[in-house]
C-alpha cells in the first residue's frame, strides 16, 4: 500500500538510488566550462543554464510528484516549504530553508546552505557576472510552471561571489488556472 | 555587482577542507544533467562522430584529469601509479569505486593488439536511462565516459585513445558497454624498458 500522506525528503532521499556527489558535481562543471568555451558570453551561459534548469524541471516534477506523494499545496507558501524541505532534499540531499516572505505572501527566498554543484569552483575574474548555479533557478521555474505557477527566480545571494549562503528569490507572477482538454460529459 | 565589499567565506576554494567525497545526490539528479548534457551537445555537431569524439569526450575528458588529482590527492597520499597494470587497475577499481560505486565489472587485454584494453560494464551509470534512436547508430554516450578515462591515464603520464562500444551479450536485452583503451606507442616503450 502506498503510503498515506507526503513523505519527508529525508525518508525519500533515503530509498531513491544514489550516485556520488562528486561526479555530479564535476560533470555538471564540465557543463559549465563548455557553455563558457562555446557562448563566450558570460550573460548568455547564464541563459542557457536556466533554459536546461527549465528542461530538467517541467520532466522532474512528475518524479517528484510520483516519489514524495505531496498533494496540492493550499497557498504558495507551502509550495515554498515543500520545494525547500522535500523537492532539494529528494535530488540534491540537501535541506534549503524559506525566509523573507513579503506581506501578500507572493514572494520569498529559498536559502541554501550547502549546495552540491559548487564544490572545487572558484570564478575567475573573467566570470563575475557568471550565475554558475543558473541551472537550479531553472529547474524551479520550470518545475512549478507544469503545476500552473508562473513565477520570476533571481539569485540574491551567491557564495561564489562572496556571500554567505545561497539565496534564491521566487516571486510567484500568477496562477494559471487549470485548462481541462475535454468536457466534464465526455 | 553583488557580493562585491562582502568578506568571503574562504578566502580561495584552496583553504577550504577537501571533502571526504561521501556525499551523494540522486541518481535522477545526475540522469537529469547528463541528459541535458547530451541534448545540448547535439545542438552543436553535425554528426555522430563529432558528438561523440570532441564533444562528449572532451567534456568527459574534463571530469577525468580533475578526478585523477582529487583521488591522488585524497586517496594516495599524493602519490600515483607509474606503470601500465597499476595505473589500468586503479581506473578499474579506485576512479569505477567512487564516481560509479562500484568496481568496473572487468579489466581485460585485448587479444588482438598488445596494446589494447578493455574495461566492461553491464550497465554503465550513463547509459541506464537512454536509449539510442535508431538513425543514430552505434552511438553510444558511454562516450563521456571514455572521455573521464582518457582524462585520468593522460593526467598520469598514459596517453592513449579511448573509445566506448556496445558490445551485445547472449540472452541479454541491452549490449554491455566495453570502454576500449589503446596505449599510445610511448607508453608501451616506456613500460618494456622499466621491465
Amino acid at each position: 500500500m502506498p503510503p498515506v500522506g507526503p513523505r519527508s525528503g529525508d525518508a525519500i532521499f533515503a530509498n531513491v538510488e544514489r550516485v556520488n556527489a562528486e561526479l555530479f558535481t564535476l560533470t555538471y562543471g564540465a557543463i559549465v566550462r563548455q557553455l563558457l568555451t562555446d557562448l563566450e558570453e558570460v550573460e548568455e551561459v547564464n541563459k542557457q543554464l536556466d533554459q536546461m534548469g527549465y528542461n530538467i524541471g517541467i520532466r522532474l516534477i512528475d518524479e517528484f510528484l510520483a516519489k514524495s506523494n505531496v498533494s496540492r499545496c493550499v497557498d504558495f507558501k507551502e509550495t515554498a516549504e515543500v520545494i525547500a524541505k522535500i523537492g532539494f532534499k529528494m535530488f540534491l540531499g540537501v535541506t534549503a530553508s524559506v525566509t523573507n516572505w513579503d506581506a501578500d505572501g507572493t514572494c520569498c527566498s529559498i536559502v541554501l546552505e550547502d549546495n552540491p554543484l559548487v564544490d572545487f569552483v572558484e570564478l575567475p575574474d573573467t566570470c563575475q557576472g557568471l550565475y554558475y548555479c543558473n541551472i537550479l533557478s531553472g529547474v524551479v521555474r520550470g518545475a512549478l510552471e507544469m503545476v500552473s505557477m508562473k513565477t520570476e527566480i533571481s539569485w540574491i545571494r551567491d557564495m561564489l561571489r562572496g556571500d554567505d549562503a545561497f539565496e534564491l528569490q521566487v516571486k510567484l507572477l500568477k496562477q494559471v488556472p487549470e485548462e481541462y482538454p475535454y468536457k466534464d460529459d465526455e | 555587482m553583488i557580493g562585491v565589499g562582502k568578506i568571503k567565506q574562504y578566502s580561495n576554494v584552496l583553504d577550504k577542507p577537501l571533502s571526504k567525497g561521501k556525499q551523494e545526490v540522486s541518481l535522477s539528479a545526475f540522469a537529469f544533467l547528463f541528459s541535458e548534457l547530451v541534448q545540448y551537445n547535439q545542438t552543436q555537431v553535425d554528426n555522430i562522430a563529432e558528438l561523440e569524439r570532441s564533444r562528449l569526450e572532451d567534456a568527459g575528458y574534463a571530469v577525468g584529469a580533475r578526478v585523477l588529482e582529487l583521488l591522488c590527492h585524497r586517496d594516495k597520499g599524493n602519490r600515483r601509479e607509474t606503470r601500465l597494470l597499476g595505473i589500468l587497475s586503479f581506473v578499474h577499481s579506485t576512479v569505477w569505486k567512487v564516481l560509479f560505486g562500484k568496481v568496473a565489472d572487468s579489466l581485460e587485454k585485448g587479444t588482438e593488439h598488445e596494446d589494447e584494453y578493455m574495461i566492461s560494464e553491464k550497465e554503465l551509470l550513463v547509459n541506464r536511462f537512454i536509449s539510442i534512436p535508431k538513425d543514430m547508430g552505434t552511438f553510444n554516450c558511454g562516450a563521456f565516459v571514455a572521455g573521464i578515462v582518457r582524462g585520468v591515464l593522460d593526467g598520469a603520464g598514459f596517453p592513449a585513445v579511448v573509445t566506448a562500444h556496445f558490445v551485445p551479450v547472449e540472452g541479454q536485452q541491452r549490449p554491455r558497454t566495453t570502454i576500449l583503451i589503446k596505449f599510445a606507442e610511448e607508453v608501451l616503450r616506456r613500460e618494456a624498458r622499466l621491465g
